[in-house]
């Protein structure tokens, strides 16, 4: 029995490790080759009203937040113009921006606004989406508006109890997701607490960052803005509440867009100017809210 | 046949040395980056700090530590006399009723401790003590010893059992109470079993993730009893999803290091098994 049981076990074993094998190799053939099946290339083509099939590679590197959304639109593009190869490097938004205006990628990709020197130096925007992040705290808090100044003292440990910010006299837990999560960055650069954020709790996901909120009445914490439910409260910040409205015009202010840089000047390549134009359509607008992103176009 | 179980053997040995070697290969480039002593001694984990990332793993080694010896403290004197209940006092029946419930929480998947102590504990813990969050090492040290109750009792109650009869029965003649027999006899000819217990304990409690990962806290702060608190297990579990560069690399390293914790506890079980076995 013990032997029959053994013997099972090392079957599945086995079988496990060739089935992941074999998904690994499918994967990889099918990216490299990007040969889709051409039914459903022709059926896409047809419906965007694409006139000619256009081949070539369009390079992009930036911002590691736009991984998701940039996973999305190369996964939908290739769909619309198969023969078109998206590739994403994620080195941060600076190196984005400077290897664009150097010429050694197509599109360079930044989650945050251009600055004045870089506009400059020619660079272009394009935004893309824009990224939300709501400050949530628990039902029972009394505390329904704070301002970025506020939100930064408590995130970095200088106000410590709810009723310095007019609530309940109690500590507060400051609740934060891990090192090298997209939100916890996209927060910590918008308020400005890149690095001297001190963390009470840290949550791997962002349904456990909004379950420890819910369950506890002296938390603050954040969350994508598409994953804000009913069993937590997102304040307002500096008298906006966060909604995908406010997102947009861009009175609520934890937000950043992001963006995907070309040269300004520069002759963009056929392939890249397609993948640019379909980025900013609007038929993109759910993919990026798949994403957990706004699209501006919505 | 015979050919074909051999196989099956081997394909265990396979993956252990597998599992090492890449653990190895994998664990061993971070280390070298960012130095051994610097790397086992650093009070500071900042994994993704932009302008001083820290890679010490100190606090976690220590919280790992700290939690599984808590657990044992806790979860040791209450398993063992467990044991010698169901193996010596409990009637028949009694312990026909308690020995499938204590196999029943061996069964329970880690989640769902965690789950009990995410709902229960952590508010429980947060109310007693004021403090901001329940999610601490103590936490953890409840959800640990609950969970290695179990293997502690079945193994230590097996050693008992295992005591000969006349032994009891002798001491029982000259005179001595049931209760002086138990803790002064059976036990002690017990003794390299109930050790084996303790260290399966030990190895259950520092390789747990899953439970205390949802009550621990999972900030790398240097333990306290009541302070949010990292161990090995959770900072590999709770980064790796979005880890890149070093992070990832040094994230491989604390598995090297746990591998090692757990083997040393592996060589430990087998020394006092043999040792069983040899009485």
């Amino acid at each position: 029995m013990k032997k029959l049981t053994c013997l099972g076990l090392s079957i599945v074993m086995a079988l496990s490790l060739l089935t992941a094998c074999g998904g690994g190799e499918t994967s990889t053939a099918g990216s490299e080759t990007g040969s889709t099946p051409s039914s459903s290339a022709a059926q896409s083509t047809g419906s965007t009203g694409a006139t000619q099939e256009i081949t070539g590679t369009v390079n992009t590197d930036g911002s590691t937040s736009m991984a998701d959304v940039m996973a999305v639109l190369k996964e939908t593009f290739k769909e619309v113009q198969p023969g078109i190869n998206v590739n994403y490097t994620g080195s941060g938004s600076g190196s984005g921006i400077t290897n664009v205006l150097n010429g050694s990628v197509d599109i360079g990709l930044s989650s945050r606004a251009l600055k004045a020197e870089e506009e400059e130096q020619g660079a272009v925007a394009h935004i893309v989406a824009l990224d939300g992040v709501a400050v949530v705290v628990n039902p029972e808090n009394t505390v329904a508006d704070l301002t970025v100044e506020q939100i930064a003292k408590i995130f970095s440990g200088e106000i410590t109890n709810w009723s310095e910010v007019g609530g309940a006299d109690a500590e507060i837990a400051v609740f934060g997701r891990e090192s090298g999560s997209g939100t916890r960055g996209a927060f910590e650069e918008i308020v400005g607490v890149v690095d001297t954020c001190v963390y009470t709790n840290e949550y791997s996901s962002t349904g456990d960052m909004v379950g420890a909120v819910a369950g506890n009445p002296n938390a603050i914490g954040y969350a994508s803005l598409s994953a804000v439910d009913e069993s937590v409260v997102a304040v307002k910040v500096n008298g906006v509440a966060p909604s995908e409205a406010t997102v947009m015009d861009g009175t609520y202010e934890i937000q950043r867009p992001f963006v995907m840089v070309t040269k300004e000047g520069a002759e963009l390549s056929e392939a890249t100017q397609a993948f640019l134009d379909y980025a900013t359509s609007a038929e993109v607008a759910e993919y990026i809210a798949a994403a957990g992103a706004v699209s501006p176009q919505a | 046949m015979q050919a074909l179980f051999f196989v099956c053997g081997f394909i265990a040995i396979i993956f252990v040395l597998l599992i090492t070697i890449y653990l190895i290969l994998s664990g061993l480039p971070a280390i070298r980056e960012i130095g051994l002593v610097e790397f086992l001694f650093g009070t500071r984990w900042e994994s993704t700090n932009k302008t001083d990332p820290a890679f010490g793993i100190l606090p976690m080694i220590l919280t790992s530590i700290y939690g599984t010896a808590g657990a044992i403290v806790i979860g040791v004197p209450i398993g063992f006399l467990t044991a010698v209940y169901l193996s010596k006092v409990a009637s028949p029946k009694v312990a026909g009723i308690i020995r499938p419930v204590v196999d029943l929480l061996a069964g329970i998947p880690s989640v769902v401790y965690g789950l009990v102590g995410m709902m229960v504990l952590v508010p429980w813990i947060r109310e007693t003590f004021h403090t901001p969050a329940g999610e601490s090492l103590l936490a953890a040290i409840v959800v640990l010893a609950v969970m290695i109750l179990p293997s502690i009792i079945s193994v230590s109650e097996t050693a008992l059992k295992a005591v000969p009869r006349e032994y009891e029965e002798a001491s029982l003649a000259l005179g001595a109470t049931e209760l002086e027999t138990y803790f002064r006899v059976s036990a002690p000819a017990a003794k390299s079993g109930i050790a084996a217990a303790v260290v399966l304990g030990v190895g259950r409690a520092i390789g747990e993730a899953m439970a205390i990962l949802m009550v621990a806290g999972n900030v790398a702060n240097m333990p306290g009893l009541l302070t949010s608190v990292k161990f090995l297990t959770t900072g590999i579990a709770s980064e790796l999803s979005y880890s890149s560069g070093l992070q990832r690399q040094a994230l491989f390293s604390i598995g090297l290091v746990l591998f090692l914790f757990i083997m040393c506890i592996n060589v430990l079980l087998n020394v006092f098994l043999k040792r069983n076995k040899e009485d």
